[in-house]
Order: structure tokens, then C-alpha cells, then sequence
């Protein structure tokens, strides 16, 4: 994958920077989204310093940081909503800025807070907004995708909010979008809605769907991301698969001697203990109380963004 | 589909919705319409206050229909996040923007004809002497509320102050605009205000067209400040045009 994926990176960018004619043709590399040190200031706030990334096409690739890091900026100047101060950004292989309506049909944006009209129906909602795209998705399957059948004929102000959030989603896939943006689509939601998130999440995976979602929750980008990115003051601190993420710390190894807790870090835990546990056995003692742990998620990102 | 065909049917969601929210439906409608039969039933057997009152609920009609409802939806919508919705899809804008108008434009235009019908058939008023006048004034009155609602909605922060901000701004000028009365009654700080704001000359317009037969000639002065509000209010419009 890598020395293609490191070629088709740079077709992807500079198509987006010689414009959409061109842009058109890298809609066939495997990037969807590829970033180069963007920066977004606002004022005398500089809240994006320098991030780049890429996404995959087919990926789940998840934004992580605490309020205030740039992540909904980052997000926002993606969709289209806001400029960039400088850098490069390539979605889709256009520039977003441009706001050109075959990017926007190519997108489904699942907003933090948005509200509808109140007085029309789930179904005359769908079939209103599929109207707006080039190649729409059936409007009574895409209600089906959602989990929103029975509900088919209900006024919006009769949603709760769990469903209300589930017709959002209708509405972003209605274009049949290659690439869906989540922002922050648990926040505020008790257990069991968070849970509905996630499956839908899942399920927008499985249609092949790439996505880029933000949260501040940990577990939810464990829990739904194939790749995490750290964002802190504007920055990434820290990128990878959130198994690797974890990996990436080091080990703790400890135990007990006369009283006394020994505790050791390493890089390398399998080497260390063969060493410990030798010396233990020569001189006839038991290493009482021997641990190895491993970072968790948690660790890794209270260490990188405090 | 073409931009045209996605205006059209923008235009029949916002028409089918607009009934279906009783108390938009009740205040934009319904209450100019109220007003004139109670006002009227009143004065019946005064047919000068009749040719005051009926090109003046005429104005306000149209001044409520666009001015009051689009500033108040638009609030509504920008702080809902429906604009921002709207902007996260490829539906063109002046298709959306173009719906939202024409819908504005289509309740305007039944409240002045209602109004016309109404006073005629029920309280005796002569049908209106100069159509092309009628058509002139109502038709710059409808476009230049529009715009100043369009512009009006920027300057309300928010949804709950939104009836607060509209009320403070329509309420006055009805009342020194002659909707009620003539406003050569009213003291002369009162009736330099009104006659530097549109509300008077379209009325004045709209009476010269419906009572006195005086054609859009007479009021070229009328003409003059409706369509410097209206260049005013449609700049402001498009220019501090907010999305959220």
C-alpha cells in the first residue's frame, strides 16, 4: 500500500490545487479526503496551526481532541461552510471552498444542531431534499436505513430526539454521498441514542461509505474509528489506529521487593522480564506481585492533551 | 432537475406547510383580514373612512404578508440551523431563496385582492379606478417590504426576540402610515417620519390606484422613496446576509 498510497496522495493534491477540471479525474484515487498544513485563524485566534492528514477511501477516520481543539473548524473548512486562512485541501478531489453544487452532491453533512420545519412529514422531507441531488437514494428505503418506518408519516415535531437525529441522517445519505461528516454525533445524548449512533455508523460503514467523524469521546473513537487522529491546540499530537495508539506507549512492569513496589518502563517488555524473572530464579526468589501493563486509550490521550 | 423546476417545487413545500401551521397561518393572514371587517363594520356608514381604510389594510396586508413574515422565518430558520442545512446541499440558493419569495410574493397578493374583493362586495367600495397603478404600487410595495424584511432579519439576534423586534418596527408605522386614518391628522414630527418611510406612499399609492384614479404620474414621489427603500432594503438583504 505504501509507495501507491504516497503517489496517489500527491495526484490528489495537486489536482486540487490546479482546480476542478482536473480535480475531477483524482475522484478515482483512494484518497478521499487529503489535508496539508491547514491553518485557520480567526482574528488574533490561530484555532487550526498547521494539520494535515489523509483518509481512505471506505475508512472511518475519527478527529479526537477536547472542546476547543479546532476539530469543528477543521470539519467546517472540509465541508465547505468556512475558508481557510492557508494549506491544501482536497475532498473528493475538489476544493470545498469552491462550494461547486456537484461537491455538495457528493457529500452528506450530519450537523451538530439543526432543526426542520416543524410541520412536514418524515417521508415529504426525504422526498423534498432528494430532489435537490443528481443520483438520490430511494426515499422509503433510505427511511428504512435509518429505522424511521414506522414513523414514516409523523410530523417532525413528534420525533424525539433520538429519531429526530436518525432523520438528519436520512437526509445526509438521501444523495447517496460517497463521504459522510459526523461532528460531535453523540454529544449531549444519553446511553441508548448514543448507542443508535454507533450503529448507524457501523451501517454507514458497511455501505462502503467513507467517514469522518469528531468526538470527544475516547471509547467512541475506539469504538467506531479505523484510524484516530489526537487534535490539541490545533494541532495533531497523534495519529493512528487506536490499537497502535495504545501500543504506542510503553510498558509498565512491577512487583514487590521486601515490601517495597519496583516498577520499571520499557519499550521492550519481553526482554526485561526474561532478565527479571532469570535473576529471580539464579538467586531463588519469587518476583511477588509482577504486573505488566500495557497504556490504555486513555493514558495515551491524557498524557497528549494535558 | 433545472433550477426553475426546483424553485417551483421549493414554492409548493413552502405553501403546503404554511397552512399547516395554524398560527403563522392565523397572524399573516387572517388578522389584516379581521381587522378590515371589524374596522369596517364600524365605519359602514362612512364612505370616506371606507376609501381611507381599504387601500390602507391593503398596505399593511402586504407589509405583514412580507416585511413581519419573511424577517420572523428567516430568524427562525438561521437560528433552527434549517439555512445551514440548506447550504450543506446542492440545491441551488436561488431556487430556495426564490420559493421562500415567491411564497411571500403569492400571500401579498391575495391579501390586497381578498381586501379589494371584500370591500367592494361587502362594504360598497368602488372596484379600483387604475389598474396599471394598483398593479405598479403593489407590485414595488411587495418587492420593497421583501427586501427590508430580508434585510430587517439580520439585525434580530435571535428567535425569542424576533416578534419583539417586528412588533416595534410595524406597529408604529401602521399607525402613522394612514391605515386607520388619514395621516394628515397627525402632528407634523409624525408625518415627516412617515413620509421618509416606504409604508405611507405605497398606501398613498395603492389609494391614489383603488379611490381616487390618480395614476403612478401623481405619485412620482411616492415611486421615488419605495424604490430607494427597495434598492436600500436589497443591498443590506445580500450584502450582511447571515447563514447562522
Amino acid at each position: 500500500m505504501g509507495s501507491s498510497h504516497g503517489r496517489s496522495r500527491t495526484r490528489a493534491l495537486r489536482h486540487g490545487a490546479a482546480g476542478h477540471r482536473l480535480g475531477t479525474l483524482s475522484g478515482v484515487t483512494e484518497l478521499a479526503i487529503d489535508v496539508r498544513d491547514l491553518h485557520k485563524s480567526y482574528g488574533d485566534v490561530h484555532a487550526v496551526r498547521g494539520i494535515s492528514f489523509s483518509v481512505r477511501r471506505g475508512e472511518v477516520f475519527g478527529l479526537l481532541g477536547p472542546n476547543g481543539a479546532g476539530k469543528t473548524t477543521t470539519v467546517e473548512i472540509l465541508e465547505g461552510f468556512r475558508r481557510r486562512t492557508s494549506g491544501e485541501v482536497s475532498v473528493l478531489g475538489h476544493d470545498p471552498a469552491r462550494r461547486d453544487p456537484s461537491f455538495q452532491a457528493r457529500v452528506g453533512i450530519v450537523l451538530q444542531s439543526a432543526g426542520f420545519y416543524r410541520h412536514v412529514t418524515v417521508r415529504e422531507a426525504v422526498e423534498h431534499f432528494a430532489s435537490a441531488y443528481p443520483k438520490p437514494r430511494d426515499p422509503d428505503e433510505t427511511i428504512d436505513l435509518v429505522g424511521l418506518t414506522g414513523k414514516r408519516d409523523a410530523r417532525v415535531r413528534q420525533l424525539s430526539g433520538g429519531q429526530q437525529r436518525r432523520l438528519d441522517l436520512a437526509l445526509a445519505l438521501i444523495g447517496d454521498p460517497e463521504l459522510v461528516f459526523l461532528d460531535e454525533p453523540t454529544t449531549g445524548f444519553d446511553p441508548a441514542a448514543r448507542r443508535t449512533a454507533w450503529e448507524v455508523v457501523r451501517t454507514l460503514r458497511d455501505l462502503g461509505k467513507t467517514v469522518l467523524l469528531t468526538t470527544h469521546y475516547l471509547d467512541e473513537a475506539n469504538a467506531l474509528s479505523d484510524r484516530v487522529a489526537i487534535v490539541k491546540d490545533g494541532r495533531i499530537v497523534a495519529e493512528g489506529p487506536p490499537a497502535e495508539l495504545q501500543g504506542s506507549g510503553r510498558y509498565t512492569v512491577s512487583y514487590d521487593v521486601g515490601g517495597r513496589r519496583v516498577v520499571h518502563e520499557t519499550d521492550d517488555p519481553t526482554d526485561l522480564l526474561y532478565r527479571l524473572t532469570s535473576d529471580a530464579i539464579a538467586r531463588g526468589e519469587r518476583l511477588e506481585g509482577l504486573t505488566v501493563t500495557r497504556p490504555t486509550l486513555e493514558d495515551v490521550y491524557l498524557e497528549l492533551t494535558e | 432537475m433545472s433550477t426553475a423546476a426546483l424553485l417551483w417545487r421549493q414554492y409548493r413545500f413552502e405553501r403546503r406547510l404554511f397552512w399547516r401551521n395554524p398560527s403563522a397561518a392565523f397572524f399573516n393572514f387572517l388578522l389584516p383580514l379581521l381587522m378590515l371587517v371589524l374596522i369596517a363594520s364600524v365605519f359602514a356608514s362612512e364612505p370616506d373612512e371606507l376609501d381611507v381604510l381599504i387601500p390602507g389594510i391593503a398596505g399593511m396586508s402586504i407589509m405583514a404578508t412580507t416585511f413581519t413574515s419573511l424577517s420572523f422565518n428567516l430568524v427562525w430558520l438561521r437560528e433552527e440551523g434549517v439555512l445551514r442545512r440548506i447550504r450543506s446541499t446542492p440545491l441551488p440558493l436561488p431556487a430556495y431563496f426564490g420559493g421562500m419569495l415567491l411564497h411571500a410574493v403569492t400571500n401579498a397578493l391575495l391579501q390586497v385582492t381578498l381586501v379589494i374583493v371584500i370591500g367592494n362586495v361587502f362594504y360598497d367600495v368602488p372596484w379600483p379606478r387604475d389598474w396599471l397603478a394598483l398593479a405598479v404600487f403593489a407590485a414595488l410595495g411587495i418587492a420593497c417590504f421583501a427586501a427590508l424584511g430580508v434585510a430587517f432579519a439580520h439585525a434580530i439576534p435571535n428567535v425569542d426576540s424576533a416578534p419583539a423586534y417586528t412588533n416595534a418596527v410595524f406597529l408604529p408605522l401602521i399607525f402613522i402610515s394612514g391605515v386607520f386614518y388619514s395621516s394628515d391628522s397627525l402632528p407634523a414630527v409624525l408625518r415627516a417620519i412617515a413620509e421618509a418611510l416606504p409604508l405611507k406612499h405605497v398606501i398613498d399609492g395603492l389609494a391614489g390606484a383603488i379611490v381616487d384614479g390618480a395614476g403612478v404620474a401623481d405619485h412620482l414621489t411616492a415611486l421615488a422613496v419605495i424604490c430607494g427603500w427597495l434598492v436600500a432594503g436589497a443591498v443590506v438583504a445580500v450584502r450582511y446576509f447571515r447563514w447562522e
